[in-house]
């Protein structure tokens, strides 16, 4: 399959500053997605950044005010039909029918999707057995556990095989083994060559599960990159923790002169922290420094940035990571 | 069009089945009016200047209507929870004709009254209530009656979808019984101050009820009045036209739409 080319690789979402208005909330300003082929990208994005608003524009839901997308090379306002003839859609909030039973629900999607008679009861039973769900196939899935129903709404989008799968946070509230069964899922689609496009609030999972990574914050494309770009952006993470609240603003100074960058604070803990790209910084140096300005040193330490250090620097939000 | 049928159908097919898994709205509007018939047959009846047994005949068909115009509540009430548990959402982004959802609803609905309308009809029958006229009339004022469901579904498909949330739906679902009162569908309007008896014979309800007692023979279309009570069976069917005409395209827009919020 080919879709919109772009340079030499081809893309299965690209967009190109949509935007979305709620009335006076302003959900998407300019959001540019490129998710290659075959890809799995990460949407990452505190509360708020408008994740869910890109997903629900991407599969049709809504239509956006501004912006172009081709989702699967098909244009999303001119050509609807043929994006929801690609796409398979877990949104955030459960989409199955609570009345019908889990075989139910998945049978009907299977008539919905053009799968007539025994072909598609035999999907819904393969799906079932999937997830996990043969045992409670029977029962209303409004009594279904919350990560039980996750598992259904994600076989539900699993009926056919889509090019491109939009996952809306789908393991928020999931207990450690539900989360590992998606996540094994999502694995097992990728390399079965389905694209896929999660958002998510962890960012455990964008770095397990994503090779490109998109940050989000208020509506716009904050960073675009994988997991060990966007780390190698930020360089490394150096934190230090005083003796006494007075010599915070002592260690800051020092650190603002080391790296060039502003330190940020975490006063309950009495620590200081900064990041920093220069090779030159190593925790020797970084103790001298402090300890020659009269720093009293509790404790100090430099590591590579986890993801959650990139997303608080690049989103712009100052509050130290713990 | 075979895409709408085919997809239609299936959703048909969801709604007859969520409804076996729940059936206590279907319960309770086809059992509340059997209730009605019996306290308002034999305690309000016996107040009346009409002598019971024709008041019973005069009542059956009016809680026929009265039955069918809670299509409203029940149209607001199912299209609201599909907008608001998210299974629409999945529809939305599914590859089927848009239509078919609230289509298939409406369908389920003309099933399930249909049937639901045998108790209240036997019941009927044994307080005296009887067809007086021709089996075609009567077959006519079935039809008729499964019509006006059908429009009034229409109604409440398109106010359950504009709804803020299920409760909201539920609230002005439950203020629709007023509707039924405003007519003649449980007293003639005969007596009624000048101004309300307007009102009430231009409810959509009254030329419906006034429609059934004739083609049932219960009662003869009044000899003066407003124009749909007094051409019960031209005014029903134009009332039914103007109700589809406007509710059925709307409600059909609205769910392509798909304004529902996120939460
Ligand atoms: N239907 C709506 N009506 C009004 N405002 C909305 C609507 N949907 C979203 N918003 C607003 O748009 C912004 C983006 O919301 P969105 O749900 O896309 O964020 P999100 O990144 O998915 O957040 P979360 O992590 O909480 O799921 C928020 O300010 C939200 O309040
Ligand atoms: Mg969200």
């Amino acid at each position: 399959m080919r879709y919109g080319r772009h340079m030499t690789t081809t893309y299965a979402v690209l967009s190109e500053g949509l935007e979305k208005r709620f009335g006076e909330v302003r959900a998407l300003q300019g959001l540019d997605l490129a998710v290659a082929e075959g890809r799995v990208c990460g949407v990452l994005g505190p509360n708020g950044a408008g994740k869910t608003t890109a997903v629900r524009l991407l599969t049709t839901l809504l239509r956006p005010d501004a912006g172009s997308a081709r989702v699967a090379g098909h244009d999303l306002v001119r050509e609807p039909a043929a994006v929801r003839g690609a796409i398979g859609v877990t949104g955030q909030y459960a989409s199955v029918d609570g009345d019908l039973t889990g075989r139910e629900n998945l049978r009907l999607f299977a008539k919905l999707h053009r799968m007539r008679g025994p072909t598609g009861r035999t999907r819904a039973d393969e799906l079932l057995d999937r997830f996990g769900l043969t045992e409670a196939a029977d029962r209303p899935t409004s009594t279904y556990s919350g990560g039980m129903r996750r598992r259904l709404d994600l076989a539900a989008s699993l009926v056919t095989r889509p090019a491109v799968l939009f996952l809306d946070e789908p393991t928020t509230g999931l207990d450690p083994h539900s989360r590992n069964q998606i996540w094994e899922t999502v694995r097992a689609l990728k390399s079965e060559g389905t694209t896929v496009l999660l958002t998510t609030q962890y960012l455990e999972e964008a770095d397990q599960l994503a090779d490109d990574i998109v940050l989000v914050d208020h509506g716009r494309t904050a960073h675009t990159g994988s997991p060990a770009e966007l780390k190698a952006l930020i360089g490394s993470c150096a934190e230090v923790v005083v003796a006494h609240p007075d010599a915070m603003s002592g260690a800051a100074a020092v650190l603002d002169q080391l790296t060039g960058s502003e330190p940020a604070f975490d006063e309950e803990r009495r620590a200081v922290g900064v990041v920093t790209t220069d090779p030159t910084l190593t925790l020797p140096r970084l103790v001298r420094e402090l300890d020659a300005a009269g720093v009293p040193l509790l404790d100090a330490s430099l590591r590579p940035p986890t993801l959650e250090d990139v997303f608080l620097r690049l989103t712009d939000r100052k509050e130290l990571v713990t | 069009m075979s895409t709408l049928a085919y997809d239609g159908t299936a959703m048909l097919g969801r709604q007859l089945r969520r409804i076996r898994h729940n059936p206590g709205l279907l319960i309770l509007t086809q059992t509340m009016p059997i209730t009605m018939l019996l306290f308002f047959g034999y305690v309000f009846g016996s107040a009346l200047a009409m002598p019971g047994e024709e008041y019973r005949a005069f009542l059956v068909p009016g809680l026929l209507v009265a039955t069918a115009a809670n299509g409203i509540m029940t149209g607001m009430f199912q299209a609201a929870q599909d907008s608001h548990r998210g299974v629409t959402d999945r529809f939305r982004t599914l590859p089927m004709s848009r239509a078919a959802v609230p289509l298939g609803q409406a369908a389920a609905d003309l099933v399930v009254t249909a049937a639901g309308t045998v108790p209240l009809l036997l019941v009927g029958l044994a307080v005296g209530w009887r067809i007086e006229g021709s089996a075609l009339e009567a077959a006519g004022a079935v039809g008729l009656l499964l019509l006006f469901r059908f429009a009034t579904t229409w109604i409440g498909i398109l106010l359950g979808l504009a709804s803020r949330s299920e409760e909201a739906a539920g609230q002005l679902g439950g203020a629709t019984f007023i509707l039924p009162l405003l007519s003649n569908a449980y007293i003639p309007t005969d007596n009624l101050p000048g101004w309300l008896r307007t009102a009430a014979e231009w409810n959509p309800i009254s030329a419906v009820t006034t429609a059934l007692r004739d083609l049932f023979g219960n009662a003869p279309v009044p000899a003066d009045g407003a124009w749909p009570v007094t051409h019960p069976v031209a005014g029903s069917l134009a009332w039914c036209a103007v109700l589809i005409a406007v509710f059925l395209p709307l409600a059909v827009r609205r769910y392509a739409l798909g304004a529902s919020p996120t939460r």
